[in-house]
Formats: C-alpha cells, sequence, structure tokens
C-alpha cells in the first residue's frame, strides 16, 4: 500500500472548502447536512481511492452527488400548501438589497454550481465540466454568467466600516 | 463576454459567510459519531497528557491497537497506522474514552492493572510473543531482558526481546517498562529513559 495520509488531513485539508461549496450550492440550511453525508461517504470510499487522485476534485464530485439528493428529499418533503410565501423580497433591515449568499442563491443551478466548483474550490473547468456533466467550454460559460449576474444583483460589501483584509482592492467595475 | 479577472471575483466571493472554526468542529464531531455508527472507522484516536507527556491513544473496533509517546512522532505513527491497518482514520475521543480513564487512574496510582480490549495486530512473530508474555509481569515488578528470553522459550534471544519491547506498539498498557538489564539499570525505552524511571518509581511507591 502506497503511503495514503490519514482520512484525519482529508478533512483538516478541506473541510472548509468543501463547506463553501456545499453552502454555495444548497444554501445555508442544507450545506451541514450535505457537508456531512460527503465526508461520510468520502471515508467509506477512501482505501479505494487510487493515490494519485486530486482530492478535492474527488470530494467536489461526491458532494455535487449529495447536493442532489438532498435537493431530491427537500422536494419530496415539500407539501403544497394554499399560500405560498414568495422568496424573501429584495430590502433588508440593514437598508442593504440583498446579501451574496443570496443573490448566489437565486442564481440558475449550473452557473452556481460552475461558480462554486470553479471559483470556491479551484477546480478547472475540465474538472468542473467532468463533475456537471457538459463541456469545459460550456463550464466556463456558465461560471461567467454567473459571475455577470452576480454583479448585477449584488451591490458589493457596505463600503463604511466594513472590515477588508488588507491591502485588497475594492476595484469592481459595475 | 468580457473574461473574469480570477483575482477580482475571488475578492468578490469573499463576502461570503465566512466558516468558522466552530462550525468545522461541530461537523468533525458529526462525522466522527455517524462513521462510528456506520462502522466505517476503522481506526479512532485521540491525544492524551500524561507525566509522561503527550501520548497518542489509537483504537479500532477490536481493541486498542496503539500507544505512542511524543518522541515517536505522532504523525508519523498515524501515517504508520494508515498504511498497516487502514486510512479510515479520525480523531475521535469516545472510542478512547476508557483508555484514557484507566491511565489517568493508573498514573494517579489508583490503578494497577489495565481492564481494556488490546489489538494486537501490530506485533507479529517473535515480537507478539513477547508482547504476548509482558502483561504477565505484574505491577511493581520487574524482569530482566534476559528472563523474559527464557520465558518464551528462546533464553539466547535477550536482545530479540530488547527490540519487542522497542517496538512495542502498546507501551504502557503492556508493561515492557518493566523489562530492565541484569545489572538492574532500566536500560532503554521507548519513551525515554526518564520515563522508563518514573513508571518504575510510580509503581515502587
Amino acid at each position: 500500500m502506497t503511503g495514503k495520509q490519514p482520512f484525519e488531513a482529508v478533512v483538516a485539508d478541506h473541510a472548509a472548502t468543501v463547506l463553501r461549496v456545499c453552502r454555495a450550492v444548497l444554501g445555508p440550511a442544507d450545506a451541514d447536512d450535505a457537508w456531512s453525508e460527503t465526508f461520510l461517504a468520502a471515508l467509506r470510499a477512501y482505501p479505494d481511492l487510487p493515490g494519485d487522485a486530486n482530492v478535492e476534485a474527488w470530494l467536489v464530485t461526491i458532494a455535487h452527488r449529495k447536493a442532489i439528493d438532498v435537493t431530491r428529499a427537500a422536494a419530496r418533503r415539500a407539501v403544497p400548501v394554499a399560500d405560498v410565501p414568495e422568496k424573501p423580497a429584495a430590502g433588508r433591515a440593514d437598508g442593504r438589497d440583498l446579501d451574496l449568499a443570496d443573490a448566489l442563491a437565486a442564481l440558475p443551478r449550473r452557473q452556481r454550481e460552475a461558480v462554486a466548483y470553479h471559483y470556491l474550490a479551484g477546480l478547472p473547468y475540465a474538472s468542473v465540466a467532468a463533475v456537471t456533466g457538459g463541456t469545459a467550454d460550456a463550464a466556463r460559460r456558465a461560471a461567467a454568467d454567473g459571475i455577470a449576474n452576480l454583479r448585477k444583483t449584488y451591490p458589493g460589501p457596505e463600503p463604511v466600516g466594513s472590515a477588508r483584509p488588507e491591502g485588497e482592492t475594492h476595484a469592481r467595475q459595475r | 463576454m468580457p473574461a473574469n479577472d480570477e483575482a477580482e471575483v475571488l475578492g468578490l466571493l469573499r463576502d461570503l459567510p465566512e466558516v468558522t472554526p466552530a462550525q468545522l468542529s461541530a461537523l468533525h464531531d458529526r462525522l466522527a459519531e455517524s462513521s462510528q455508527a456506520a462502522g466505517v472507522l476503522d481506526v479512532a484516536y485521540r491525544t492524551l497528557d500524561t507525566p509522561v507527556g503527550t501520548l497518542l491513544l489509537a483504537a479500532t473496533e477490536a481493541g486498542l491497537v496503539r500507544v505512542a509517546y511524543a518522541a515517536e512522532g505522532h504523525d508519523q505513527v498515524l501515517e504508520s497506522l494508515a498504511a498497516r491497518v487502514s486510512p479510515r482514520i479520525l480523531k475521535a475521543p469516545r472510542r478512547l474514552d476508557a483508555a484514557a480513564r484507566e491511565l489517568g487512574e493508573y498514573f494517579a496510582g489508583q490503578r494497577r492493572r489495565f481492564d481494556l480490549p488490546l489489538d494486537y495486530r501490530l506485533a507479529t512473530g517473535f515480537r507478539r510473543k513477547v508482547v504476548g508474555y509482558l502483561p504477565g509481569i505484574g505491577y511493581g515488578d520487574t524482569a530482566s531482558y534476559a528472563a523474559v528470553a527464557a520465558a518464551v522459550g528462546s533464553p539466547r534471544a535477550f536482545r530479540a526481546v530488547g527490540t519487542a519491547c522497542a517496538t512495542n506498539p502498546l507501551p504502557l498498557i503492556v508493561p515492557c517498562h518493566r523489562v530492565i538489564r541484569s545489572d538492574g539499570d532500566p536500560g532503554p525505552y521507548l519513551g525515554g529513559r526518564d520515563a522508563k524511571r518514573l513508571l518504575l518509581e510510580l509503581e515502587a511507591a
């Protein structure tokens, strides 16, 4: 057996990224469940993972399938009611129209996935396409469309009093 | 459509809610529990602070499989467990509750023998024979390397007994610290000579 690292190290290295991906694709309410399902399935399959495999891409692939499962389960649970509230209307107590998580949640699923897998997980578009199906070009277009839509709907961070990492530029064409 | 500047997009996405250590810790705990329940946690481990330093305790479903001193390098020990037992390893303290409690009682002078299921799979051949004999040396007693060699039926193999003690996967629990040199010197120990002296003094009290 080659030197495969203990699974604890896999969790330490990738837990935060996979949680960001799950939140982006599913929203915060279902993200914890998807994360847990993903890492449990990964632990189960870990001994059979080839030693030279890209662990991040492997985890994103599992998370993608678990996210689909979670969405289907939620759809099955959903019971029609007479008076369905619409999505929360724009406009929040703090005066900002929409936060970035809401803006991301409002994207079409393919765009959300492409943005999450490319920008949050750092997968190249060919790997994104391997996860979602379709071509690398289609994944690139979905991510670009997603970012363009985010720029339209997300007004950006509060300019005053919001702590930003030092040295970060705020340049953002809108 | 203009190509997105990657750095700029990453700056934009930094406005997503942050992932906190507390959130990750809660998810890790949940994984430790669910993997145990699902029977896919092959090796659970924790660390324990003791008078002889921080110990690593690791257990399979069968029992305690490894106790390691800090000097052995806990990361290397975990990598070795991944290679020799299974890479399905998580920090999951619950399986080690009894071992941690009994070791605490031992160092407090309140326990003279351990009552824990043990997994001897990391000791094979002659070493397994030696390691299996050692729990017969009682608390407060000692035996020489030569005496242990004779007791396991290979009187000339006292050096191999030394090697078996030096590679004991379950030090403290399997009391290789009670095997000393014929001239009374405690001799070497995988936890260091000071640790061996401390244990022998603890047991002599």
